[in-house]
């Protein structure tokens, strides 16, 4: 199987929201065993799997869960770009959280207040994510107001990371939200926690044709193909089996 | 006749030990006969209570290594969270993973109730000092190793750790009932992993095998050398710390085992292993206890790798740690500095 099931508005956009969740789980799961504390192992695990939980909701509105995110090829993940970034130090990690978080905080927010076929997930998801914000926002404070170090591997992070954040708010088909004012109100959250946390707002670019911002469309970055091919290898070498 | 209370006061010295003047001999021997009685009564010894320092030496050396093997054992189960087979099994493994950092947490905070930090044991952990579990200087190297862990790793530990939840320390005793309640869960995922596995395609069923034959006699050994030979199990006993010996719950773990293996499908690597009806207990067969003393010297497959892996996160997010106080001592040091 290689096309995603989009045949409906609901299908396409469950199969968009439900893949940033599958991929940027997997991601924070490669931390588990080398978080630089023990309380961050266990935090990280538990949006890893707060996040898993969303994506096999979300998976499923779409088709069979295993099958798409198993036997899918990577043209037809239509994640964000953004959560496909490899974690890099725990300052990319947490400029990525920051990023992402803020954004699917606010989209479930609006998502739950609707009556679409997103709401019941949304009014769980809400509250995860809120703790996932807060998480992201807290330690973007201690790494950019902590130690000379830290600001500037957490403003390197923030920089290295901006150019994938426009391609949150293009429209998805069957997602009923206002791109236009769910990015000004990101903006103006993730500018509001850099500056307290003496960080630099990046001046890049966050969209246009020439920098990211295709992951919608099929499009992905060199190291989503090495991830896809760690995460389906077990299951497609044993065609057919149950586990 | 003293009460309860009573008794608790007396066992309770705030000051002994805190200013570094010894007391009496007399007010020692009292407090000694208190801690005695207590034990022999059954009750809890409690952080603040007089006790003897190797009761607190063997403590903080026994839950510092309880420690240890959950955040090593992390390891050998977080080598598959990315290659797990199916979602569900996916968030089954990332839980059961994050289960076990809940547990160093516990175990860490027990152990700092008797003066020793988290800080100090990591330390005594990276150079060598202290151990962990030898199970897990063996590698995982199917996703069906993940399902031997949990139906014989996680199996023995429980097996070990059920009689600690009446361990006479009261901090270590209250942090092993919820970590029991959580380790029977784990057994029981790892169960049916290899159940789905062996009634699976062949290959399934060969993979499932093949982790069972490399995992069994390694379990066997969790439970520590033989009585004659283990090091530190008298005084334990004594002091209501242990309460079985290696012997008794490596056999008890092999009763519960053979029937498991048989609904399971699978066969157990010891030709030597049948019923005994006199004894009312499983034979078998020799436990290679130079594999043991090898592995346990740091000749295992793995253990320069976990070491390794375990050096290097904690020095890699050493800048983590530090921005973290920094940042903390800014915020609570009262008014900006003009």
């Amino acid at each position: 199987m290689t096309a995603p099931s989009t045949d409906t508005p609901t299908a396409s956009a469950a199969l968009a929201l439900g893949d940033d969740a599958l991929v940027l789980s997997h991601r924070l799961g490669e931390w588990m065993g080398h978080a630089p504390v023990l309380e961050e192992e266990v935090a990280l695990a538990n949006i890893a799997l707060d996040l898993l939980g969303q994506a096999r909701v979300l998976l499923s509105m779409a088709g069979d869960e295993d099958q798409l995110a198993y036997l899918r090829e990577e043209r037809a993940f239509r994640n964000l770009q953004l959560v496909e970034q490899p974690n890099g130090d725990f300052a990319h990690t947490i400029a990525r959280q920051l990023y992402f978080s803020t954004y699917q905080h606010l989209l479930y927010a609006r998502l739950a207040a609707g009556d679409g076929p997103f709401a019941p997930l949304a009014a769980k998801a809400v509250k995860e994510t809120a703790y996932h914000r807060d998480h992201a926002e807290q330690w973007t404070l201690r790494l950019g107001d902590g130690t000379e170090e830290s600001h500037t591997r957490m403003n390197r992070a923030c920089a290295a990371l901006w150019r994938f954040t426009g391609e949150m708010f293009q429209p998805v088909e069957g997602v009923d939200v206002d791109g236009g004012a769910l990015e000004a109100e990101w903006l103006a959250s993730v500018e509001d926690v850099l500056r307290r946390s003496t960080l630099d707002v990046p001046e890049g670019p966050r969209s246009g044709a020439w920098t990211a911002g295709a992951g919608r469309q099929g499009l992905h970055t060199e190291p989503f193909g090495r991830m896809l091919a760690e995460m389906q290898h077990l299951h497609r070498s044993h065609p057919g089996a149950s586990w | 006749m003293a009460t309860a209370a009573a008794q608790q006061t007396a066992r309770t010295q705030p000051g002994t030990g805190r200013d570094g003047t010894a007391g009496s001999t007399d007010a020692d021997d009292a407090l000694a006969r208190a801690f005695d009685a207590a034990v022999a009564a059954d009750e809890r010894i409690e952080p603040r209570d007089w006790m003897p320092d190797a009761y607190r030496a063997t403590l903080v050396r026994q839950i510092a290594q309880h420690a240890h093997s959950e955040i090593i054992g992390m390891q050998p189960e977080a080598n598959w969270i990315t290659r797990a087979p199916s979602l569900r099994r996916k968030a089954i493994l990332m839980a059961k993973v994050q289960d076990e950092a809940g547990h160093g947490l516990y175990l860490y905070s027990a152990a700092e109730t008797l003066g020793t930090g988290r800080d100090e044991l990591l330390d005594k952990l990276h150079s060598g000092r202290q151990k962990y579990s030898s199970i897990f200087n063996y590698p995982t190297l199917t996703w069906a190793d993940v399902g031997a862990i949990g139906w014989l790793v996680d199996g023995a530990a429980i097996t070990n750790q059920v009689p600690l939840c009446r361990c006479s320390y009261g901090p270590y005793a209250r942090a092993m009932v919820r970590i029991c309640k959580e380790e029977s869960f784990h057994q029981r995922q790892g169960y049916e992993l290899l159940l789905a596995l062996s009634k699976g395609t062949p290959e399934q069923h060969a993979m499932a095998q093949d982790a069972v034959d490399r995992w069994w006699w390694p379990s066997l050994m969790m439970f520590g050398p033989p009585d004659d030979e283990s090091a530190h199990s008298a005084q334990s006993m004594a002091w209501k710390i242990k309460r079985h010996s290696n012997d008794e719950l490596r056999q008890r773990f092999v009763d519960i085992c053979v029937p498991q293996a048989e609904s399971l499908g699978l066969t157990l690597p010891d030709p030597d292993l049948r019923w005994n009806e006199e004894r009312g207990h499983h034979d078998f067969g020799a436990i290679d206890w130079t594999e043991f003393r090898e592995v346990l010297k740091g000749n295992g497959p793995c253990n320069e790798q976990r070491i390794t892996q375990r050096r290097r996160a904690h020095d890699e997010g050493a800048w983590v740690r530090e921005a973290a106080a920094a940042h903390a001592a800014k915020h609570t040091t009262g008014a900006p500095q003009a």
